[in-house]
């Protein structure tokens, strides 16, 4: 489905633990959206120029017996999200999307892992969904840094198989970060797929460990983003041919990817994570 | 569509279908623009820049949105002349290439601050050496980061450019103070968007008087109708829209529908008629 622009009526805003929840009313972008895929939000127009802001999909209202509806979830980080913060419902908001390539669900009906990050479980919420629909077993792993910074643990109970939960203050479930459990949770349930979201160095792990123990892993990242249809080339990332390493140690040759285009969800392994910028 | 106004415009012997392009670098190849824009409906579309060898460019982070605008450093990340040839160009090049324009003002590559367009000699000369290669039109970008514009302006067009584009990004810096380092990995780079519409539209002004004829396309912060009359009032032929299509993907459509109400408004038939509307005196 191609994107489109949409000037869409803030339905509800709320606070998701450490997080806001923004329910935008957005029959166009709802109808054809797939997990994985983001909009790009301008909050308010005013005369300071501001840029759009990149999210994940959460949840999808499709259209029906309602107008249909997407829901975003951020963090205040910056003079972006805190504009979103203060949205109120009926405030109008300008949106595209719904853009970038969406996670790839298995053919068949296949056990698969969902492993979170902070606010970057969000769009693992509406692909698990999906999932389910397609007769997958669905397990979640969320981690964050301390409990307060999970993304609602308790719909991933529902919507999952099983939940194991990381902080790496062990001020909930497991002290230490979410690939501590992975290798175990492969093994134990089978998975035949692992599809994460979250900050780009635990993406980087889950990707290690999911290669490691042979299971194809999708991975959702987050680049800092101006234009979000292709044309700006600052949401670069370099990838290569999965097959063309040596040994293991990444991809062959790379280039460097779009992911509004290309991604954001691209093969784990076709990432050569060591390229990155190290993130403090 | 008002009656009896005629939006195309002449810009170095090609006839534009409105003054309002797509400029380099904010626009992708094209391609990536055809689910947003009708790519044959508006002025034209100035492609990416396009190396003789492909560019990885710049490490990320590449970008940093400051006050009404944005500082980018890209490195001029292109496929390479031979690619794009077979490529991207076939799809957009029907009929042709109409005009080349030559990106003398990049700041983001090696030796940063000495572009070819801070020396008058070294930019005449790559426009020379273009002149010689083709018989297309050729545009000269130039960049406002230098003391006397209008002499590298005049050096470029003796040369043998048939008109100017103004004005690249500037070379700006961001710092981020929380972690005291640069915002771009690249550390300087270059400013777009409103921030700059003041700078750009004084230089078009200034080339504009002291080389009347030479068409100009005036480029940098046009986000709206009236934004781009700025730029024709004080002599430009045509104008670029750049960042704009970074926040809104139908900026170049919406300039151009802005600037055909602008023109309605002001009485005027065509675009060409606004500079002697201009009054340079208050």
């Amino acid at each position: 489905m191609s994107p489109v622009r949409e000037l869409c009526e803030v339905l509800e805003r709320r606070r998701v633990g450490a997080y806001h929840a923004l329910t935008l009313v957005a029959p166009g972008i709802a109808g054809g959206a797939r997990p994985g895929q983001f909009v790009h939000v301008l909050a308010g127009e005013d005369r300071s120029f501001p840029l759009r802001r990149p999210f994940s999909i959460h949840r999808v209202e499709r259209p029906g017996a309602a107008l249909g509806s997407v829901e975003i979830v951020f963090d205040v980080v910056g003079a972006g999200t805190l504009a979103l913060s203060r949205l109120r419902p009926h405030d109008v908001v300008d949106v595209l999307g719904p853009l970038g390539r969406p996670f790839d669900p298995p053919e068949e009906p296949a056990g698969c892992l969902l492993v979170g990050g902070g606010y970057g479980t969000a769009p693992l919420f509406f692909l698990a969904t999906e999932l389910r629909v397609r007769r997958c077993r669905v397990d979640f792993v969320i981690g964050a840094a301390t409990a307060g910074r999970l993304l609602d643990a308790m719909e991933a109970k529902r919507l999952g198989h099983s939940l194991t939960v990381t902080t790496d203050d062990g001020s909930a479930g497991r002290r230490g970060l979410v690939t501590g459990p992975l290798p175990g949770l492969l093994a134990g349930t089978g998975a035949a797929r692992v599809y994460a979201c979250g900050p780009m160095p635990m993406l980087a792990a889950v990707s290690r460990v999911a290669a490691a123990a042979g299971v194809p892993c999708q991975v959702a990242v987050e680049e800092q983003m101006a234009c979000g249809t292709g044309i700006c080339f600052s949401c670069v990332l370099p990838v290569g041919d999965p097959a063309g390493g040596d040994g293991g140690a990444g991809p062959g040759p790379t280039r460097m990817a779009r992911s509004c285009l290309e991604g954001p969800v691209f093969d784990g392994a076709a990432v050569a994570w060591a390229e990155l910028e190290p993130v403090p | 569509v008002t009656p009896n106004l005629d939006l195309s415009v002449d810009l170095c012997g090609v006839r534009l279908r409105t003054p309002v392009l797509a400029a380099s670098g904010c626009f992708g190849f094209g391609r990536e623009m055809a689910g947003w824009v009708d790519l044959a409906a508006i002025g034209g579309i100035v492609t990416k820049s396009v190396s003789l060898e492909p560019r990885r460019g710049r490490p990320t982070p590449r970008m940093a949105e400051t006050p009404s605008g944005m500082l980018n450093a890209i490195g001029l990340q292109n496929p390479g002349v031979e690619a794009f040839c077979a490529g991207d160009l076939r799809f957009l090049a029907d009929p042709g290439v109409a005009l080349v324009e030559v990106n003398l003002s990049c700041p983001n590559v090696e030796h940063r601050g000495e572009v070819f367009a801070t020396d008058p000699g070294a930019a005449a000369e790559v426009v020379a050496a273009v002149r010689r290669a083709t018989g297309t039109p050729v545009l000269a970008k130039l960049t406002a980061d230098v003391t006397d514009l209008v002499a590298v302006a005049r050096a470029v067009v003796d040369a043998g450019a048939d008109g100017l584009t103004l004005i690249n990004t500037l070379l700006g810096m961001a710092v981020d103070t929380k972690r005291r380092r640069p915002r771009l990995a690249a550390v300087t780079g270059g400013l777009s968007g409103p921030a700059i519409r003041p700078v750009a539209v004084r230089c078009v002004w200034q080339v504009a008087q002291a080389l009347p004829g030479v068409p100009i396309v005036g480029t940098g912060g046009v986000v709206s109708g009236e934004d781009a009359a700025e730029f024709l009032l004080v002599g430009a032929t045509a104008v670029a829209v750049g960042t704009g299509s970074f926040v809104n993907p139908r900026a170049v459509v919406e300039v151009a529908d802005g600037l055909e109400r602008y023109l309605a408004a002001q009485g005027a038939s065509c675009a060409a008629e606004l500079p002697a509307l201009f009054k340079a005196e208050r």
